[in-house]
């Protein structure tokens, strides 16, 4: 594939919130703002933008594109929005990274956003409308609902315990301590706090669970000409991966996201990656829900089926292990503003690559991370790999 | 980056704020109604459930069964016609014990949501709720357990996936 090199060259994003002040475009533009100034370019540097919001029900606002365009600096240039659920938030840099190595455009802004906090009494009321209207609604599910019964499964095909994935939230709380953009990080959280809190839809906990959150984030692409005039440090978007699963998720086997295997592979064959397990430095899967942690690793190449958790309690994925996994805290210690989430993880891998994530920063000089988002009903996986 | 930057923006609200007046907020209700076709395969899903019976549908070329029934198959995008019968037993593929509703209110006796993989299919499985599970269903449910549907009586099913009340283990 002769496709020109992409960078990312700079990077910004909001406190994560449970409800902000700012309204969705202010966000916007505070995310937008600071990821042009991290790389001192101007908008009119900007050839084209990419919007990554989730559901237009969070806000009220028909064409969620539109209502945050101008904090997007949007205006007299092309623009996309796109929206995959919680995968948006690494589906759009996928998005941003064909619009320059296509050769279309040489520069990029890639900005995700949520405010989450807008819709009442809970913005759980907006995911009501996943289920299908005949068969699954008039059942009464919410979507917490299809969380605990995926958990359930992969607890009970693998015959693991509440505290091996209990451990993902504590490591994450505990990372996120180190995030000043936090809302949930707690240095002292232990695996006890996790197992005492409150039973939601068991096996699901409360602190099992990321929170409601308000927040954006943006990143800069660049063409490698471009970028190398920007900065000394670019970061390379080596893959992208992006797959979608069946709607019928009852008729299928939820103990494995088989979607993440195929938007992963796409990613690797792209980055060159044969053995992910000894080229990927960090990984920062998608964390909505501890197990999750697990089940996306698995899915990712990283670990065996059913073997996540185990390396978990062996401490392979603290930030000083071999495979450090969510050093940024993820979104069960930093948040989860649904799209923003995703590409918050993105912009934790290359202020990582850099060296340039403080307390944060994971040892040894990693070269290539891994980045993964998921959404819907179960069903999309959307992968990035990045370099140095 | 964040080594070097010590400001981040965002303003972060808190109930006090609401509590002493100091936001100023604007509410609205939206207007929505729909009306669903329930579609060909669907409606004739739906026409079996009034006649106390669960329904799937067989693609030929992929040598599946699956429920629910659908118009044309997924996976080799031909049309699915043959309706088959089914049993209304199955297995339990996995369970939650759930004590919340959407809103996050709280509820004293909870709701048993499932997949079952329905009997006669190749694994396919429908969401249903459980019930007649005993007081203590975290400890005794256990995913691979046999179910079976509980109807309603003929006269007060009206077409829909509730004529079924829920399934019970047997």
């Amino acid at each position: 594939m002769t496709m020109r090199r992409v960078a990312i060259v700079g990077a910004g994003m909001t406190k994560f919130v449970r409800r902000a002040q700012e309204t969705a475009p202010e966000l916007t533009w505070e995310a937008s703002k600071m990821a042009l100034d991290s790389c001192e370019l101007k908008l009119e540097q900007i050839e084209a933008v990419v919007m990554g919001s989730a559901p237009d029900a969070f806000d009220g606002a028909h064409m969620k594109g539109e209502y945050l365009s101008s904090g997007a600096g949007a205006f007299h240039k092309p623009y996309m929005r796109g929206y995959v659920g919680g995968g948006t938030g690494v589906f759009a840099p996928a998005q941003g990274w064909y619009h320059v190595a296509s050769g279309l455009f040489d520069t990029c802004l890639v900005v995700c956003e949520e405010k989450m906090s807008s819709c009442q009494p809970h913005p759980q009321g907006a995911f009501l409308t996943i289920f299908d209207h005949t068969t699954e609604r008039p059942l009464g599910p919410n979507l917490l609902w299809i969380f605990a019964l995926e958990m359930n499964r992969y607890m009970s095909v693998h015959g693991l315990n509440k505290r091996d994935i209990a451990l993902v939230s504590v490591k994450n709380k505990r990372n996120a301590a180190d995030h000043p953009c936090s809302l949930l990080g707690d240095p002292n959280i232990t695996v006890d706090d996790i197992l005492n809190s409150e039973i939601l839809a068991w096996p699901v906990q409360r602190l099992d669970v990321s929170p409601v959150t308000d927040g954006a984030v943006a990143v800069v692409l660049a063409a490698e000409h471009v970028a190398r005039r920007i900065t000394d440090k670019p970061v390379w978007i080596e893959g992208v991966g992006w797959a979608l699963d069946t709607a019928y998720w009852t008729n299928r086997d939820l103990y494995y996201p088989r979607y993440v295997e195929a938007a992963a592979r796409m990613a690797y064959k792209m980055a060159g990656i044969t053995e992910p397990r000894k080229q990927i430095n960090i990984a920062e899967p998608y964390d909505p829900f501890d197990y999750k942690e697990l089940h996306h690793l698995e899915g990712l190449l990283l670990f065996d089926r059913g073997k996540a958790p185990e390396a978990t309690a062996l401490g392979i994925t603290q930030r000083n292990g071999d495979l450090p996994v969510c050093p940024s805290g993820g979104l069960l210690g930093v948040g989860n503003p649904i799209a923003a989430a995703g590409l918050m993880k993105i912009a934790e891998l290359f202020w990582q690559l850099r060296g340039e994530a403080g307390k944060r920063q994971v040892p040894g000089q990693p070269k290539r991370g891994v980045a993964q988002a998921w959404g819907d009903l179960m069903q999309v996986g959307t992968v990035v790999v990045m370099g140095v | 980056m964040t080594a070097k930057i010590t400001a981040f923006p965002g303003t972060g609200l808190h109930s006090q704020d609401f509590a002493e007046k100091r936001i100023l907020t604007t509410h609205w209700v939206p207007k929505a109604e729909y009306a669903w076709d329930a579609g060909v395969a669907i409606g004739r899903y739906l026409a079996e459930l009034k006649n106390g019976k669960l329904v799937g549908v067989r693609c030929h070329h992929c040598q599946r069964t699956v429920i629910p029934p659908r118009l044309f198959c997924e996976e080799c995008f031909q049309p699915m016609d043959e309706f088959v019968e089914l049993p209304d037993t199955g297995t339990i593929n996995t369970f939650s014990v759930c004590f919340v509703k959407w809103d996050m209110t709280r509820i004293t006796e909870p709701l048993i949501p499932a997949v079952i993989e329905i009997d006669g299919t190749n694994h396919a499985g429908i969401l249903h709720l459980l019930g007649e599970v005993g007081p203590d269903p975290i400890k005794t449910l256990k995913v691979g357990m046999r179910v079976q549907a509980v109807w309603k009586p003929a006269e007060e099913r009206e077409g829909a996936i509730t004529d079924i009340r829920y399934f019970k283990p047997v």
